[in-house]
C-alpha cells in the first residue's frame, strides 16, 4: 500500500509539473529549474532551498520535482513498448507452437544472452543519445523477458475448455488470443510490468549517469548524479539527494510489485 | 555427462553467432562514415572512398559480418579508429580486470545474501526476518552507482581508509582497491539473492524429511546446511547466474564510478568517441562471457542435484 501511495504521489507530481509548464509556457521551468544562480553554488539545505542548491546554484528541490516526469513517463513508455512487442511475440509463440514457437523463442534466447544494460548501451551507442533512442533501447531490451512471461502464461491457459468453446463457436485466432487468452493471463504480465518499470527507471538513470541518456541541463536524477560526482568532496547533498529520489521510487515500485504478485497470484506467496 | 557438456558447448556456437550478429548489425546502423572519421576533416572524397574500399565498408552487411567473424576466429577484431591499436589487444588487456571485479562482486553478494536469506527463513516472521527483508529490498532498490558514490564519500574521503579510484598494483593494494567496487557491485545482487534464498528455503523448511532429520537427532547446523540448503540450492544458483549478467551490466557503472580499468569503462569511453570496432569488441567479449556463465550455471545444477545428473547419465 505504501508503495502504491508513493507511486500515485509521483504521478501526481509529474502531472502537476506538466500542467505548470503548459500554463506558464515553460517560463517557470526556465526561470527556476534551468536558470543558474552562481552566487548560490553548492549551498547546503536552507530555509529558502530545502534541498540546497546544485553546482550552478539551481534549487535542488525543484530540479528533483521536475525530474520525476522523465523517469516516470520514459520508463512507462519503454515498458509499454516492450510489453506490447514482447507480448505479441510471446502470445504467437505460445498459441501457435511448433515452428513459430521455435523460431521466436530461439531469437529471444539470443537477445536474452546479452545483459539488458549492455544491449541498451550498444543501441544508444549506435543511434546516438536522444530521449527517443534511450526509450527505444530500453524497450528492446525488455522484449525477450515479456515474450517469455506471456508465452508461459498463454501455455497455461490455452488448453482450457473455455478456449475450446470459443473456437467451437467460430472465433478466429486473433479474437481468441486477445479476448480470451490475454485477459486470463494478465496477472503475471502486470507483475512483470511493475518490476520492469523499476528496472527501466534504473536503466534510464544509469545511462544518463554514463552521459548516454538524458543530457544536461534537463533535470534527470541520473544526470544530476553524474554532475554531482565532481563535487563529491565539497557538497554531500548534491550526491545524496538525487540517489535517494531514485531509490525511493524503485523501492515503491518493488513493494507494489510484491503486493500485486501476492494479490494476483497467491500461488507464488510464501 | 561429457556428452552433455560437449552438446552444450556446441550449442554455444549459434548463440554467440546470434549475439555478435545482433550487436554488429545494431552498431552498423550508427550514422557517420568511419573512413571519414579516421582520415579527419581535411580528407578528400577520393581518399575517403579509397579508405572505405580498404576497410571493406562498401560490401553488403552480411559479407562484412562474415569477414568480421572470420577475423575474430583468428583473434583479430580490427583496429581502433582512434589510435589504430589492435582492438583484440586492448580488450584482452582490460578483460581480466573486469573478471576480477565481477567475481569479487558475486562473492560479496553471496557472503551477504546467503546468510541473510537463511537467517530470515529460519526466523520467519520475527523481527530479524523483517529487518533483513527490508534491508535486502533496499539493496535491490538502490542504484549501485549511487551506492558507490556514497561509500566513496564515507570510506575514502571522510575516513580515508580505502582508495577511491583506480586499481592497485601488487596483491595488498589490489585487494584494498577492490573492496569498495566489489561492495558496490555486490550489494544489489546480495539483496535479490537473500530474497531468493529465503523463499527457496521456506519451500523446503516444512518438508517431512526435515522433521525426520530432527527426529533422528541430527544437530541443527547439519539440518540447516545439509538438509535444507542443499535442497533449496537450485533456484538460488539460477538467481546467482542471472545476477552475474546484471553484474556485467552494472560493472560499466561501477567501473566508471571507481575509474576501474575494466571492459565496461573502456566501452563507455569508446562510445563517447564513436569508436565502433572497440565498442563491438567489448560487447562481444562481455556477452560471450555472460553466455559461458549461463552454461556453467547449468552444469553446476548437475553437481548440486543428483537427480539432474542421473538424467544426463541416461544420455538424455
Amino acid at each position: 500500500m505504501i508503495g502504491l501511495a508513493f507511486f500515485l504521489f509521483l504521478i501526481a507530481i509529474a502531472i502537476t509539473t506538466l500542467v505548470i509548464d503548459l500554463a506558464t509556457g515553460n517560463e517557470f521551468y526556465r526561470n527556476n529549474v534551468i536558470n543558474q544562480d552562481l552566487f548560490g553554488r553548492l549551498q547546503g539545505p536552507s530555509k529558502e532551498h530545502l534541498f540546497g542548491q546544485d553546482e550552478f546554484g539551481r534549487d535542488m528541490l525543484l530540479r528533483m520535482i521536475w525530474a520525476v516526469r522523465y523517469s516516470l513517463f520514459m520508463g512507462s513508455a519503454a515498458v509499454i513498448i516492450g510489453m506490447v512487442c514482447g507480448g505479441v511475440l510471446g502470445a504467437m509463440s505460445g498459441y501457435y507452437g511448433k515452428t513459430v514457437d521455435a523460431v521466436i523463442m530461439r531469437a529471444m534466447d539470443i537477445l536474452l544472452a546479452i545483459p539488458s544494460m549492455l544491449l541498451a548501451t550498444a543501441i544508444v551507442a549506435a543511434l546516438g543519445t536522444s530521449l527517443f533512442n534511450v526509450l527505444l533501447a530500453i524497450a528492446i531490451s525488455y522484449i525477450p523477458s515479456f515474450a517469455r512471461t506471456v508465452r508461459a502464461a498463454v501455455l497455461t491457459v490455452k488448453d482450457q475448455e473455455f478456449i475450446e468453446a470459443a473456437r467451437a463457436i467460430g472465433c478466429h485466432d486473433g479474437e481468441i488470443i486477445f479476448k480470451y487468452i490475454i485477459p486470463n493471463a494478465m496477472a503475471p504480465i502486470i507483475v512483470q510490468a511493475t518490476m520492469g518499470l523499476a528496472g527501466a527507471i534504473l536503466s534510464i538513470a544509469g545511462l544518463s549517469f554514463l552521459g548516454l541518456g538524458i543530457q544536461p541541463p534537463t533535470p534527470e536524477w541520473g544526470a544530476m548524479l553524474s554532475n554531482a560526482r565532481q563535487y563529491i568532496r565539497d557538497a554531500w547533498h548534491v550526491t545524496v539527494i538525487p540517489g535517494l529520489g531514485i531509490m525511493l521510487t524503485i523501492l515503491a515500485l518493488n513493494l507494489m510489485g510484491d503486493g500485486l504478485r501476492d494479490a494476483l497470484d497467491p500461488r507464488l506467496k510464501d | 555427462m561429457h556428452k552433455y557438456i560437449l552438446k552444450r558447448l556446441l550449442m554455444l556456437i549459434p548463440v554467440i553467432l546470434g549475439v555478435t550478429f545482433i550487436v554488429f548489425f545494431i552498431l552498423n546502423l550508427s550514422p557517420g562514415d568511419p573512413a571519414a572519421m579516421i582520415l579527419g576533416e581535411q580528407a578528400t572524397a577520393e581518399a575517403i572512398e579509397m579508405k572505405r574500399e580498404e576497410l571493406g565498408l562498401n560490401d553488403p552487411i552480411l559479407v562484412r559480418y562474415f569477414n568480421y567473424m572470420k577475423d575474430l576466429l583468428h583473434g583479430d577484431m580490427g583496429v581502433s579508429y582512434r589510435n589504430s591499436i589492435s582492438v583484440w589487444e586492448q580488450v584482452t588487456d582490460r578483460f581480466p580486470n573486469t573478471v576480477v571485479l565481477a567475481i569479487a562482486g558475486i562473492l560479496v553478494a553471496l557472503l551477504i545474501g546467503l546468510p541473510l536469506g537463511i537467517l530470515s527463513a529460519k526466523k520467519q516472521n520475527t523481527i530479524i526476518d523483517n529487518i533483513s527483508m527490508v534491508l535486502s529490498l533496499i539493496g535491490v532498490s538502490m542504484p549501485n552507482f549511487w551506492f558507490g558514490l556514497l561509500v566513496v564519500m564515507l570510506f575514502a574521503l571522510k575516513l580515508g581508509w580505502l582508495p577511491s579510484q583506480g586499481m592497485g598494483e601488487g596483491f595488498v593494494p589490489l585487494l584494498l582497491s577492490l573492496i569498495l567496487p566489489a561492495l558496490t557491485l555486490g550489494t544489489g545482487s546480495a539483496g535479490s539473492i537473500a530474497r531468493m534464498t529465503r523463499s527457496s528455503m521456506l519451500e523446503v523448511i516444512r518438508q517431512d524429511y526435515i522433521s525426520t532429520a530432527r527426529a533422528k537427532g541430527v544437530d541443527e547446523r547439519t539440518v540447516t546446511f545439509q538438509h535444507m540448503l542443499r535442497n533449496a540450492l537450485i533456484p538460488i544458483i539460477t538467481s546467482v547466474g542471472l545476477q552475474f549478467g546484471s553484474l556485467l551490466g552494472g560493472a560499466m557503472l561501477t567501473e566508471t564510478v571507481f575509474s576501474w580499468p575494466g571492459l565496461g569503462r573502456l566501452m563507455v569511453e569508446n562510445i563517447k568517441s564513436k569508436d565502433i570496432p572497440m565498442v563491438l569488441g567489448c560487447v562481444v567479449f562481455l556477452a560471450t562471457m555472460f553466455t559461458i556463465v549461463n552454461l556453467v550455471v547449468d552444469l553446476i545444477y548437475a553437481f548440486v542435484d543428483p537427480r539432474i545428473k542421473s538424467l544426463y547419465k541416461k544420455g538424455r
